[in-house]
């Protein structure tokens, strides 16, 4: 079976305010429906890895391929459009648009995508929401729902154009431990039923033990995966 | 890549309109500049149009006369002896010559079969005196084809009290200066003494009166038909001392009074060349009233520059999480291009209806002076055009005003964003 997602020698440095080399050749691959979570300390650079990662930082030397297609030197269009089919994201924060419904903002990425019609992406996104249990909140402005919900719906939202991979960045770490353990149910049943592959930053060593894989990183390298 | 993107549209539609107090702020000062455009335009181009109309609707774009001047070969060039050699004349004299414009008829044919030449009327102006009782007045008679006058030059709007069919249809009758009639206390009815230059005599009925709008031509000037003033001069049905042209194109004019003096060796005169001022005031009017406009249409610009940068500070994280889902920086930057542009057409349009309206109610408002006759109320011009360069000069500004606050969301790193918090 061939890698989601690979990454080879990655290197990165910051310049400013001095020169720091944040990344020290780091070589990663996530295989499909596998669960990944990344930990070390504060700083280590594992937010940088995942952005890297994520497409959205181009300012790295190394190789880095998705499902089999090499994405270092893309043009900024291509990695969007890559992005928009094969990577879903979650972060701590929900980032749901406020002027848009719940459904609507489940259903920008695949309108974006433009792959299948509005009818269609409609009721893709309201079974996302049954799946994750907040369907009735579907025409609710996205400020009038609880925190909880606005993650579940963020989660809907990565998940609505069946993304090879999802990528998340503390997903947990703005949740009380109920909600944190439901978000990590979803996130199982997301890898066990649908084959999409993880990828999460975390700090929760909770969160991690439970995971098929833990990558640990300290100053730039990984120590052990 | 479509222009106009659907999705992207109907995100501008919802950020638009989930701040409709700004947006409509923001819009409000595209419809401000717009409508006093749209207003100032239609009236400055009607005024425009009726002062120019009162010279130039009633001058031929050529004219051609007979000049009475000095002969331009003098004998003495004529003699051999004084060949090549530098000639000084004192005191010389105009020609004695006829004012019978020659080759008259032989011009009017051969510009009949002129494809240029809209129309050609004949003119017969002869100088004479109103006599009333003792008083005599200095005056300027002209005759000439009534009804075709009327069609090529709206002879029509300038009587009062009468029709120029009561001209064509009288050989005695006059059309009297306004101006004329009001010193020698004549109305319409009423009979004039006409007295020519050589002292022939005519008792002639006024059947209307003439108000050019320009108190000294009113002064001066009356109408009759062209047989009356040749029978005035003495003269036969071939006498006629001016040839009015109208051309289909107005611009042509220049060129063709130049080839007929050069053909026919006549004097003319393009209507350009004898009313230069009027073109100068109409551009200078016309500078003005764009220049405001403009004016106006930037402070409008300033403030969609100002709403949308704030607006794109406080959306820095969805412009964010667009980017993370696939959206581009182009999709991103026609988003709040598209939002700007909605602004400017929204408001455009409104100030478009605005401007309409409130020109309309100008051009409903009286407006008369003895001056001009046929006028009762306000000109305004509502040439469709005006609108169209209207709605053009507000997407173009919205457009640079908007320009470069979205290239700015374009370029946002979404990684600052995402991580920052």
């Amino acid at each position: 079976m061939k890698p989601v997602l690979e990454a080879r020698n990655i290197r990165k440095k910051f310049f400013d305010p001095v020169e720091v080399e944040i990344l020290r050749g780091l070589d990663l691959s996530v295989m499909p429906g596998e669960f990944v979570s990344i930990m070390g300390k504060s700083g280590c650079g594992k937010s940088t890895l995942l952005y890297v990662l994520s497409t959205m930082d181009t300012q790295y030397e190394g190789e880095l391929y998705l499902a089999g297609q090499a994405l270092q030197g893309e043009k900024p269009n291509e990695l969007a459009r890559i992005r928009n089919q094969h990577i879903g994201f979650v972060f701590q924060f929900h980032y749901l648009l406020p002027e848009f419904s719940v459904l609507k903002n489940v259903m920008l990425p695949a309108l974006k995508l433009g792959l299948k019609s509005a009818e269609e992406i409609e009721h893709d996104a309201m079974e996302k929401l049954r799946l994750l249990d907040v369907q009735e909140q579907a025409l609710k402005r996205a400020t009038q729902i609880s925190g909880g919900q606005k993650q579940r719906v963020a989660i809907a939202r990565a998940l609505i154009n069946n993304p090879d991979i999802i990528m998340g960045d503390e997903p947990t770490g703005n949740l009380d431990s109920k909600n944190a353990q439901r978000v990590f149910d979803i996130f199982r049943e997301i890898t066990s039923e649908q084959k999409q592959s993880l990828l999460i930053v975390t700090h929760d060593q909770d969160f991690a033990a439970k995971t098929d894989r833990i990558i640990e990183m300290a100053d730039g390298t990984i120590v052990s995966s | 890549m479509a222009l106009f993107n659907p999705l992207l549209l109907g995100i501008a539609k919802t950020h638009l309109l989930a701040r409709k107090k700004q947006s409509a702020i923001a819009a409000l000062g595209v419809t401000f500049g717009i409508g006093v455009f749209i207003i100032m335009v239609s009236f400055m181009t009607g005024l425009n149009g009726l002062l120019d109309g009162l010279i130039l609707n009633r001058t031929p774009h050529v004219r051609i006369y007979n000049e009475v001047k000095q002969s331009e070969r003098q004998p003495i060039e004529d003699l051999a002896a004084y060949k090549d050699k530098a000639h000084i004349i004192h005191s010389i004299k105009p020609k004695n010559s006829q004012l019978k414009l020659r080759n008259g008829l032989a011009i009017r044919a051969e510009l009949r079969k002129d494809k240029r030449v809209k129309g050609i009327t004949p003119q017969v102006s002869t100088r004479i005196f109103y006599q009333a009782g003792a008083v005599q007045l200095n005056g300027n008679l002209a005759g000439m084809d009534v009804l075709e006058e009327a069609r090529l030059f709206n002879f029509q709007q300038y009587i009062v009290g009468g029709k120029p069919e009561d001209l064509a249809s009288n050989e005695n009758a006059i059309v009297l200066g306004a101006g004329v009639a009001k010193n020698l206390s004549l109305q319409v009815g009423d009979y004039v003494q006409i007295v020519s230059i050589n002292g022939s005599r005519e008792r002639l009925k006024i059947v209307g009166l003439f108000q050019s709008g320009l108190a000294d031509i009113d002064k001066v000037f009356s109408y009759c038909n062209i047989g009356t003033a040749q029978r005035l001069s003495g003269e036969g049905g071939d006498y006629f001392t001016d040839l009015h042209l109208k051309l289909h194109d107005i611009e042509a004019a220049a060129g063709m009074a130049e080839e007929l003096r050069n053909s026919w060796g006549v004097n003319a005169i393009d209507i350009k060349t004898a009313n230069a001022q009027f073109e100068t005031g109409t551009s200078i009017r016309n500078m003005i009233t764009y220049a405001v406009s403009f004016a106006l249409l930037i402070v409008a610009g300033f403030g969609i520059y100002n709403i949308l940068n704030m607006l794109i500070y406080e959306k820095m994280p969805d412009i964010a999480i667009l980017k993370a889902t696939g959206f581009s920086s182009g999709d991103v930057q026609r988003i709040f291009l598209y939002q700007a542009m909605m602004i400017g057409f929204v408001g455009a349009a409104i100030g478009l209806a605005f401007g309409f309206l409130a020109s309309y109610g100008i051009s409903q408002a009286p407006f008369e002076t003895e001056a001009l006759p046929t006028i009762k109320t306000f000109p305004v011009n509502f040439d469709p055009k005006f609108y169209i360069i209207g709605i053009i000069f507000a997407l173009i500004t919205t457009f640079l005003a908007g320009f470069m606050p979205s290239r700015k969301a374009g370029k946002i790193d979404p990684v600052d964003i995402l991580r920052g918090q």
